[in-house]
C-alpha cells in the first residue's frame, strides 16, 4: 500500500514539474516574441526600443540562455567524463553523452540564433568575432567527440576513450573563452571593439533593458535551464536502460550510443 | 628463495555490462606450477591479462607482493615474464636487435652471456642476426620465451606455451616450465592436457562464470 | 629518466631509418601540398598575412599525415601490448613525444625553407620573433598531436579522424602562432608579442601536463 502511494506521489510531483515548465516556457516564448517594442514603454508588456535592434533585440531570449546551456552542458560533459575515468561506471559515461547531445543540440541553435543577430545587429552572418569562433569550436569539438564515439564498438573504451577526449578539450576552452577576446579584435559585448579609434573593451551587455525585459530574460534563462535538466535525465535513463535491456535480449535493440 | 606473492581477492570481469567472471580467490606464493584452465570464452585470457597487470579487474583486488612491499601494475614490467599467442615481437629487427631493444627500453643491461645461453636452450642460436619477418611461427614462439626469460622475473605467464610449437620445442618448453617452477611463480593457462599435467594448482574457470 | 624513453625513440629511429616511410611520404606530401596552394595561387599576388595563414595551414596537414605513426603502426602489429609488457606508460609517451617532437621540426624546418624561397611575402623582419615562435608552436603541436594520436590508435580508427579530433584541439596554438608568424613578418618586438607569447607558452605547459595525466588512461587496455 505504502510503495503504490509512494510511486503515485511520484507521479504527481514530476506532472507539477512539467506542467509548470510548460507554463513557464510557454509565457515566456509568448512574451518574447509578441510584447511589443515601443518607444517610450508604459504598459506593462512593452519593452524600449533600441536603436539598431529594433524587433529583433528579442532574440536575446533565445539566444543568451541557448548559448548558456551550450556551456553547462560541456561543464557537465566534462564532470561526469572525470568520474567515469575514476570509478568506471558506465552510468557516469550515460550521463556525460546525454549532457554531450544536449550541448551539441543547444550549441548549433546558440550558433544560428547568434548568426541571425549578428546579421541585423553588425550586418553580416559570420565575422570571426571571437566569440563565434569559440562558439564554432565547441561544435567542432562535440562533432569530434561523437565521431569518435561512432567508432568505436566496444563500451568500455569507447566511455574511456571520449572522457578523455572531453578532458583534453575541456582544458583548451579557457583559451577561447578568456584569452582570445583579449587579443583578437571583437564585435561581441566584452571584446576589443573593431573601431581603432575605441580604446576600451566593448561592454557586456550592450543594450539597456527595462525592468520588464529583464524579467522575461531571466524567466527565460530558468526556464530553459529546467527544461536541459528535465532532458539530460530523460536522456541518460534511457540511454542506461537500453544498455541494460541489451544484455538481457536476445536480439539488441539499436543502443542509440553514437555505435 | 622469493619473497614474491601473487593474490588474488574477489576479482571479478566485466566488458561493459557483461559478465565474464566473479569472485576469483587464490594465493600464489614463491615458487611453483599454477594452471587456469577453462573451455574457450572462460576468460582465460581475461584472467591472465589482469594478473599481468594489462586490464583492471572490474571488482576486486590483485595483488604482487615482493620483499620491499606491494608493486603497482605500472611497474611489474621488470618482474614479470609473458608469452601468449597475441603477443608480437619486432619483425623488422632481428632476435638480437630485439633482445637488446627490449633490454634498454626495460632500463635493465644486457646480459650477452645469458641471452646466448637461451637462444641456444631455445635452438635459435644460428639465427639470432636474422629478421624475425623470416622466423616461423614455431620459431617466433620460442623467441617470446626468451623475451619472458632474459630478465630473470619473479612470476612468470605463459598463456597456450606449446601453441605453434612441434615436439622438440615442446620438450624444451616443458623443461624450462619445470625448472623455472622450482624458483618462481609459473603461472600456466591452457586447455591442453599435457601442460596441466606440470601443475600444483589448477583454477577451473568455468565454475566462476554465472 | 630520459634513457628509457629515449631507447624507444632509438628504436622507432632505427625502424624509420629501415623502411623510410617518413623521408618519402612525409617530404613528398609536403612538396604536394605547397605545390597545389602554390598553383591554385597562380600568379596572384597574396597578402602577408595570408602567407602566414597557409604556412600554418601547411604544417597542420603535415603533422596530420605523420604524427600518428608514432602509435598506431605500434596498434595495428600489436606490438602496444609488448611495450606495455617492458615499460610504464609514462616512458611510452615520453619516447613517442620525443619521435614526434625530432619529427615536427624535422618537417617544420623543411616547410619554413620552402615558404622562404617561394612565397615572396614570407619576409621575417624579427628574426629571433620567428625563431621563438617556431620553437614553442612546434612542442605544442607535437604534444597534442601525439596524446590525440594515442586516442585515435587505440579507438581503431583510420586517418581520418585524425585530424577530426586533432583540430579543435590545437585551434588556440595555430590562430596564436599564425598571429605571432605575422608579427615577426611585421617586425614587432619582443615587448609587442608577450602576451601571445605567453599563451603559447601556457598552452604547452597545460597540454603536456593533461597528456601525461590522462596518458595512462588511453594506454591501459
Amino acid at each position: 500500500m505504502e510503495r503504490l502511494t509512494n510511486s503515485k506521489n511520484k507521479k504527481l510531483k514530476s506532472m507539477i514539474w512539467k506542467i509548470f515548465l510548460f507554463l513557464l516556457i510557454a509565457f515566456v516564448s509568448i512574451a518574447g516574441i509578441t510584447f511589443p517594442i515601443v518607444e517610450k514603454p508604459e504598459a506593462w508588456y512593452e519593452f524600449p526600443f533600441i536603436p539598431g535592434l529594433e524587433e529583433n533585440a528579442k532574440i536575446i531570449f533565445f539566444h543568451v540562455p541557448t548559448a548558456w546551456l551550450t556551456v553547462i552542458a560541456f561543464l557537465m560533459s566534462t564532470i561526469f567524463s572525470f568520474r567515469y575515468l575514476r570509478k568506471k561506471n558506465l552510468d557516469e559515461d550515460a550521463k556525460a553523452y546525454s549532457a554531450a547531445q544536449l550541448g551539441m543540440i543547444f550549441c548549433i541553435l546558440a550558433t544560428i540564433t547568434g548568426a541571425i543577430w549578428a546579421k541585423f545587429a553588425w550586418g553580416s552572418f559570420w565575422s570571426w568575432d571571437p566569440r563565434q569562433t569559440s562558439i564554432f569550436a565547441l561544435l567542432l569539438i562535440y562533432g569530434a567527440l561523437f565521431a569518435l564515439r561512432s567508432s568505436i564498438e566496444s563500451e568500455e573504451k569507447r566511455a574511456t576513450l571520449s572522457a578523455v577526449y572531453s578532458l583534453i578539450a575541456f582544458v583548451t576552452v579557457p583559451f577561447f573563452i578568456f584569452i582570445m577576446p583579449r587579443i583578437m579584435k571583437g564585435l561581441h559585448p566584452g571584446s576589443i571593439p573593431t573601431n581603432p579609434n575605441e580604446e576600451q573593451l566593448n561592454p557586456v551587455i550592450d543594450f539597456k533593458m527595462n525592468s520588464n525585459m529583464q524579467l522575461i530574460f531571466f524567466l527565460s534563462l530558468i526556464g530553459f535551464t529546467i527544461l536541459y535538466f528535465w532532458m539530460w535525465r530523460v536522456g541518460y535513463k534511457s540511454i542506461i536502460y537500453r544498455d541494460k535491456l541489451n544484455n538481457k535480449l536476445l536480439i539488441p535493440t539499436k543502443s542509440g550510443q553514437g555505435g | 628463495m622469493s619473497d614474491y606473492s601473487l593474490m588474488s581477492d574477489s576479482i571479478s570481469k566485466s566488458f561493459g555490462r557483461r559478465l565474464i567472471f566473479s569472485d576469483i580467490n587464490f594465493k600464489w606464493e614463491e615458487k611453483g606450477i599454477f594452471g587456469i584452465s577453462g573451455p574457450n570464452g572462460s576468460g582465460k585470457s581475461t584472467l591472465v591479462k589482469i594478473i599481468a597487470g594489462l586490464i583492471s579487474p572490474s571488482r576486486g583486488k590483485l595483488i604482487h607482493k615482493n620483499s620491499t612491499g606491494e608493486i603497482i601494475p605500472e611497474k611489474l614490467h621488470n618482474h614479470l615474464g609473458f608469452v601468449s599467442p597475441y603477443l608480437v615481437l619486432y619483425e623488422e629487427f632481428s632476435a638480437w636487435e630485439n633482445l637488446k631493444i627490449f633490454a634498454e627500453i626495460r632500463g635493465v643491461t644486457f646480459d650477452e652471456a645469458r641471452i646466448l645461453f637461451y637462444l641456444k636452450e631455445f635452438l635459435l642460436e644460428s639465427r639470432k642476426d636474422d629478421l624475425v619477418k623470416t622466423y616461423s611461427s614455431g620459431m617466433k614462439q620460442r623467441l617470446k620465451f626468451i623475451f619472458a626469460l632474459m630478465h630473470s622475473p619473479e612470476v612468470l605467464i605463459f598463456d597456450e606455451p606449446t601453441s605453434n610449437l612441434d615436439d622438440d620445442g615442446k620438450k624444451v618448453v616443458y623443461k624450462i616450465i619445470q625448472d623455472q617452477g622450482k624458483h618462481v611463480v609459473v603461472i600456466v593457462a591452457s586447455n591442453e592436457t599435457k601442460d596441466l599435467e606440470l601443475c600444483n594448482e589448477i583454477i577451473l574457470l568455468e565454475k566462476f562464470k554465472n | 629518466m630520459i634513457a628509457k624513453p629515449f631507447a624507444l625513440f632509438k628504436k622507432d629511429f632505427s625502424s624509420e631509418l629501415r623502411t623510410r616511410y617518413a623521408i618519402n611520404s612525409l617530404a613528398m606530401f609536403i612538396i604536394v601540398a605547397i605545390s597545389v596552394i602554390l598553383f591554385s595561387i597562380g600568379n596572384e599576388r597574396i597578402t602577408e598575412s595570408l602567407t602566414g595563414g597557409l604556412f600554418w595551414v601547411v604544417i597542420f596537414f603535415t603533422a596530420m599525415s605523420g604524427l600518428a605513426r608514432a602509435f598506431v603502426s605500434e596498434e595495428e602489429r600489436g606490438t602496444s601490448l609488448t611495450l606495455q609488457l617492458i615499460s610504464a606508460p609514462s616512458t611510452v609517451f615520453s619516447g613517442k613525444l620525443l619521435f614526434n617532437i625530432i619529427l615536427v621540426f624535422c618537417m617544420n624546418t623543411v616547410i619554413a625553407l620552402l615558404y622562404s624561397a617561394l612565397f615572396e611575402e614570407f619576409v621575417v623582419k624579427n628574426f629571433p620573433l620567428f625563431l621563438l615562435t617556431f620553437i614553442l608552436g612546434n612542442f605544442g603541436l607535437a604534444i597534442s598531436s601525439t596524446i590525440i594520436a594515442a586516442i585515435i590508435a587505440k579507438a581503431g580508427a583510420k586517418g581520418t579522424l585524425y585530424p577530426v579530433l586533432s583540430f579543435p584541439i590545437l585551434l588556440p596554438l595555430i590562430l596564436t602562432s599564425v598571429q605571432l608568424t605575422l608579427f615577426s613578418f611585421d617586425g614587432t618586438s619582443f615587448e609587442g608579442a608577450k602576451f601571445e607569447l605567453a599563451i603559447v607558452v601556457g598552452y604547452d605547459v597545460i597540454m603536456l601536463t593533461a597528456s601525461y595525466m590522462l596518458f595512462d588512461f588511453i594506454w591501459k587496455d
